[in-house]
């Protein structure tokens, strides 16, 4: 019973701060609401038995969200004059959505019970895929497609971003915040490293390892640290391709060079070397999941000759 | 066949709800970050149902985190998710750094300045 009232009391928290986000008058309390909803996220993903999605959350949902939206926020200058809606444009979205809402209640209630046979599946499969947390084995073994093509995904997005981004702002950081990341770096590449181990057994694995670095990292290049980590450095781009890399690579290799007894299909691993194989693929993962996210949250434009040229110009225009 | 769980239903309920809103104000909002924030509601709407369904089954089988194969997914979507929005939000800001150069140059430069302000 305290349970459920628990349960209740989060998701009426949920549903408030999201509202409060959705229809407060002022884009900065938005932001600063939708945090603390990327927060609460977090807890309920934890309550309803999924921790890796809590550790995930915790480090995407509130922290590189939040400080992608106040980035986005400090670029947008002066706020626009707020529109005012008439009462019919309020009043057809809200019918339309209750009408939404209506529907989808109507089919969540006819799911049956209890889970289908997936889950079982996955456990009986669990010996073979050579690590013992079934999200784990999902993600590296079972649907490894998705974790290879959410690779490239990110790749696309980093790349799309960078030719886009805007002209990086002047900003400086406060002492304070800055000898605060300072003592707060050693400790998230240590618990990334452990986040990043624990995976093969426990809640954990290469992209809430991955998340957490690129949250400490965030941090760090905000407050000007961390110069050499750019897009322009040619180290960064090689680990940022190599998660990908190392992936397919992998993949081929174990297309190519079959093991005895083992039915060769593609994105297979044999179960004796699997353990390996997904540390390795891993490793690289996270490194790479860490630096894409961070050049994506902390875009700056590589500087090219065009650009270079462009700011001399506006430079001297605005000494 | 079982009944439904109690904390199914509110947790549904929950996530349904949050779809709604977050349509809602991707209708009405007027401001486009607003519309990117709706978005990333929406999303966490959709990834609460994936669990809320994932959890199903938790109590009464062996697994111990719920269906694997959901939560896998949800993962994945999360750092899709962040992506997309970082994406779109860069081309948010590309557009307001090209907006305010073809219509009133002096307002811009009052605007940067008082960003840079904090410094000093």
């Amino acid at each position: 019973m305290s349970l459920l009232l628990f349960d209740a009391l989060l998701c009426l928290l949920l549903l408030a701060l999201a509202l409060a986000s959705m229809l407060s008058r002022q884009l900065t309390h938005a932001v600063i609401l939708y945090v603390a909803f990327g927060l609460l996220m977090a807890l309920a993903w934890a309550r309803l038995a999924a921790p890796d999605l809590a550790l995930a959350e915790a480090a995407i949902g509130a922290g590189l969200t939040g400080a992608l939206c106040f980035t986005a926020l400090a670029r947008q200058g002066a706020p626009a004059a707020a529109l005012k809606l008439s009462w019919q444009q309020r009043l057809w979205p809200a019918l339309f959505v209750l009408l939404m809402l209506t529907g989808l209640l109507q089919a969540l209630l006819q799911v049956p019970a209890s889970a289908g046979p997936i889950p079982e599946m996955v456990m009986l499969n669990l010996a073979d895929s050579g690590v013992t947390h079934p999200v784990t084995a999902v993600l590296l073994n079972f649907r490894s497609w998705d974790t290879l093509l959410e690779l490239l995904v990110l790749l696309l997005a980093l790349l799309g971003t960078l030719q886009i981004a805007p002209v990086p702002t002047q900003q400086t950081s406060w002492r304070l915040s800055r000898s605060w990341s300072e003592l707060l770096a050693p400790l998230i590449i240590l618990l990334a490293g452990y986040v990043l181990w624990a995976g093969a057994s426990q809640p954990g694995g290469a992209f809430q390892a991955g998340a957490l670095l690129a949250a400490g990292a965030v941090v760090l290049k905000l407050n000007q640290q961390l110069s050499w980590l750019g897009w322009q450095n040619i180290w960064i781009r090689l680990v940022v391709v190599a998660g990908l890399a190392v992936f397919s690579l992998v993949a081929v290799l174990a297309w190519l060079l079959p093991v005895p007894g083992v039915n060769v299909v593609w994105l297979r691993w044999p179960p004796d070397y699997a353990k390996y194989i997904i540390l390795l693929i891993e490793v690289f993962a996270t490194l790479s999941i860490a630096l894409t996210l961070t050049l994506l949250v902390v875009s700056e434009q590589p500087a090219t000759q065009l650009s270079l040229a462009r700011e001399n110009e506006t430079g001297a225009g605005n000494d | 066949m079982t009944e439904l769980s109690a904390t199914f239903i509110v947790f549904a309920f929950t996530a349904a709800s949050l779809i709604a809103i977050g349509f809602y104000s991707f209708i009405t909002g007027p401001e486009p970050l607003r519309r990117i924030l709706a978005l990333n509601i929406i999303s966490a709407g959709i990834f609460m149902l994936m669990v809320v369904l994932a959890y199903r089954g938790y109590d009464d089988t062996a697994v111990s985190v719920g269906d694997p194969v959901l939560q896998a997914l949800v993962l994945t979507g999360l750092v899709v998710a962040v992506s997309a929005t970082a994406f779109a939000l860069a081309m948010l800001a590309r557009l307001e750094q090209q907006k305010p150069e073809q219509q009133k140059p002096e307002q811009n430069r009052v605007a940067k300045s008082q960003i840079s302000r904090p410094e000093q």
